[in-house]
């Protein structure tokens, strides 16, 4: 059925646009935008009070299929992502197989498209079974269906194989995703060095396991032409790197969580295990230097590592417990709160969920320009709502932020000009 | 036994990091009462009989197990040991379902010793049961501190105004987090000695100094309390060798002689590494309150087994 929506604040940073007005959808796409639209045998929504966005596009998920569908599935995570007001989630490749083929890159769309709810975008491995060893067959995986590649979980600890990668990547085509981090500086730490390591007692991870890899990366990027983007930048330091870089020129794109920007170390003085993750969540300068990195554009998306995990892998003694924390259905509160705080405007927010990351992804989607597919999010950004445990979606619910009473909500969520959620609900 | 007004509100006993004076104060008063049962023909007092006291010790102890036990007997308490080396912990069983299990055999207290830091908090989060960290990774051991400083409050009148320098391996250490809040709160002034590569980071802001070098660390000290170093430290590149650690932090004659002042008090809390962080005839040396630190330690147990099981 064709989607008219009355009454909104239309907001689209690709156009420019941010007024209040109609959108048409018929047969899949915008048909129309702006203004006062009539049209009847319609499904209706009024959006009055609300934001009407391009729909989000998350690029950084651990969607578990294959592998742990005991944490996730592909349905029940791209259920959560619509949720959240995302469209499109780019899912990652540690999986159970690793997605380093062309046959698990066909899986991962299959699932996808039996599901229909949010549109998959597979990234595939750096290299074959994430071992750091030996590079995937890119060309494949580009034919197959992935934009990206990325051994998440990981960096890729030899610099000459990265480089390598890299260089191979620019000539396929194929944005690098880097998760930038020293395995030796790290180590077995567990939270930020810092202050709070050392009154708590928990075993350190320095800024400069991150920061040291993301200056080696950009450095590879420099030189190999290749594409880099940085996935949840988490200190000061990366960001300062980052800042100079692109000063250079160099094509070099960066992420930061909502988790990273709303928590910080000190959180972590009651041990919750929900709030372990990897890159740790930092000092309170970290968490500001990131926020005023995304005013400046020195980082251009906001995405969730959404990260599901059971209650009792997570109910552990805090150094047993794995990294990670599901983060689809609070990105947009939480990162609304960067409008509160007067970091961004509602455009540079959806900048930063949408169409930014459809910019660097290189994916369709991003905007309500006119004969588009329709992927579009409507927004009460006052709505304010508690995140308790049965709202919740995803099939873990290993997130800090349960109990957390949130303002802004998603409303509504079309993929494809069909209604995925209509007010508040998975339809 | 002087009978004190127990003022006492808290349920569990997890760091000193939250603790006020006052309530350590109530402690060391209470460790001074029980001391002196201890000094009887029959050191024994019924005031917590039937009340069952459960020892969770997932890592080697000597002295906190066994002191802790003791201190349980010596007021009439049951008590059950677990410890983690021959239980279902090596099936795989997770701490809450051990500690649930136990609670369901109806107990009172859970004593704990866990290699990580936190698992006291989240094992009082599951459990019904008044919840005693005996040590948690390098987090806190609350009531080492609580006898260390028992003990200097014991040998030098008072704790205020003190220096009290803390020597060896900072970083891994829950007896130097818990004695630096107990001795900061009491008004001592606190200094911290090691390699550079076993100071943690930001230390400062617990509001002790860093002592550069033993020289430092020694001058104007009253107590230096020196703590074990790791052997398996040497193989993490802490530092190049044990000979280079004694030839540089060893707490011996020489250095004594040369940096401390002749009465500074000696204390450990032990196991000691004779010949390592202490020379032989230190750790025995007239000024040695070590075997005190001791018997201190089960009065101060007494104390908080009693507050805890009479808290308000």
């Amino acid at each position: 059925m064709d989607i008219l929506i009355k009454n909104g604040r239309i907001i689209d940073p690709v156009q420019g646009i941010d007024k209040k007005g109609d959108i048409l959808v018929e047969k899949g796409k915008i048909s129309q935008i702006g203004g006062t639209i009539k049209k009847d045998k319609v499904e209706t929504i009024d959006a009055k009070g609300k934001i009407v966005a391009p729909g989000f596009i998350d690029m950084h998920s651990h969607l578990r299929e294959p592998g742990r569908e005991d944490q996730e599935t592909i349905d029940t995570g791209l259920r959560a992502a619509v949720k959240g007001g995302f469209t499109k989630v780019a899912a990652m490749p540690n999986t159970d197989p690793v997605c380093d083929s062309q046959a698990q890159v066909k899986f991962l769309l299959e699932r996808a498209a039996e599901v229909k709810k949010a549109g998959l975008l597979p990234v595939g491995a750096i290299t074959k079974g994430r071992n750091g060893e030996q590079l995937t067959e890119m060309e494949e995986l580009k034919e197959a269906g992935c934009l990206s590649i990325s051994d998440d979980g990981s960096s890729v600890d030899n610099a000459d194989l990265m480089r390598r990668a890299m260089e191979y990547a620019s000539m396929v085509g194929l944005l690098v995703i880097s998760h930038c981090e020293d395995r030796e500086l790290a180590g077995d730490g567990v939270m930020h060095e810092g202050f709070w390591s050392t009154v708590l007692g928990m075993k350190p991870i320095p800024a400069e396991a991150e920061s040291t890899i993301v200056e080696r990366d950009i450095q590879l990027a420099e030189m190999t032409g290749a594409r880099l983007h940085i996935a949840h930048v988490s200190t000061a330091k990366s960001v300062a790197i980052i800042r100079g870089a692109k000063k250079r020129g160099v094509q070099v794109t960066a992420e930061v969580t909502p988790h990273h920007l709303t928590l910080r170390d000190e959180d972590l003085k009651e041990f919750d295990a929900n709030m372990k993750v990897n890159p740790p969540l930092r000092a309170a300068a970290d968490v500001k230097a990131l926020k005023e990195a995304l005013k400046d554009g020195t980082i251009d998306a906001i995405a969730t590592d959404h990260a599901p995990h059971l209650e009792s892998e997570k109910e552990k003694e805090f150094d047993y417990a794995p990294f990670g924390m599901i983060g689809l259905e609070t990105a947009l509160p939480l990162a609304a709160r960067l409008v509160e705080e007067k970091y961004l405007d509602w455009t540079g927010l959806v900048e930063k969920l949408s169409a930014a990351p459809a910019r660097i992804l290189g994916c369709p989607g991003g905007t309500l320009k006119k004969g588009e597919a329709a992927d579009i999010v409507i927004i009460d950004p006052e709505q304010e709502w508690t995140y308790t445990k049965d709202k919740v979606v995803s099939r873990s619910s290993n997130s800090p932020f349960l109990g957390w009473k949130l303002k802004g909500a998603v409303t509504d969520t079309i993929v494809g000009g069909k209604i995925a959620v209509r007010d508040g609900k998975i339809a | 036994m002087k009978k004190i007004r127990t003022k006492w509100t808290k349920k569990h006993l997890l760091g000193i990091e939250e603790l006020s004076a006052e309530e350590i104060n109530l402690i060391l008063d209470q460790a001074q009462g029980f001391k002196e049962v201890l000094e009887r023909p029959i050191p024994k007092v019924p005031t917590l009989r039937g009340k069952t006291i459960v020892n969770l010790f997932c890592e080697p102890s000597t002295r906190t197990r066994s002191s802790f036990e003791l201190a349980a007997k010596r007021l009439s308490a049951d008590t059950l040991s677990v410890a983690a080396s021959s239980s279902s912990f090596l099936k795989g069983e997770t701490l809450k379902d051990t500690a649930r299990n136990i609670e369901a055999m109806k107990i009172d207290m859970i004593i704990m010793r866990h290699s990580c830091a936190g698992a006291p908090y989240f094992l009082s989060k599951w459990v019904d049961a008044s919840v005693i960290n005996a040590g948690d990774g390098a987090h806190e051991h609350p009531t080492q501190a609580l006898l260390d400083v028992f003990t200097i409050k014991e040998k030098l009148g008072k704790v205020k105004g003190r220096n009290i320098s803390i020597i060896g391996d900072i970083a891994h250490s829950r007896v130097a987090r818990s004695n630096i809040w107990a001795l900061t709160k009491l008004g001592a002034s606190v200094t911290v000695c090691g390699p550079k590569t076993l100071i943690p980071a930001g230390i400062e802001k617990m509001g002790v100094r860093v002592a550069c070098g033993l020289e430092e660390a020694l001058k104007d000290a009253d107590v230096l309390n020196v703590l074990r170093i790791q052997l398996e430290r040497q193989k993490k590149a802490f530092f190049p060798s044990i000979r280079e650690y004694v030839k540089v932090f060893g707490i011996n004659r020489e250095s004594l002689e040369k940096y401390a002042r002749k009465d500074v008090l000696i204390m450990h809390p032990g196991p000691i590494n004779r010949g390592v962080e202490l020379s032989q005839d230190v750790a025995d040396g007239k000024y040695s309150v070590i075997l005190e630190q001791v018997t201190n330690g089960v009065a101060v147990r007494m104390a908080v087994l009693f507050l805890l099981s009479h808290m308000k």
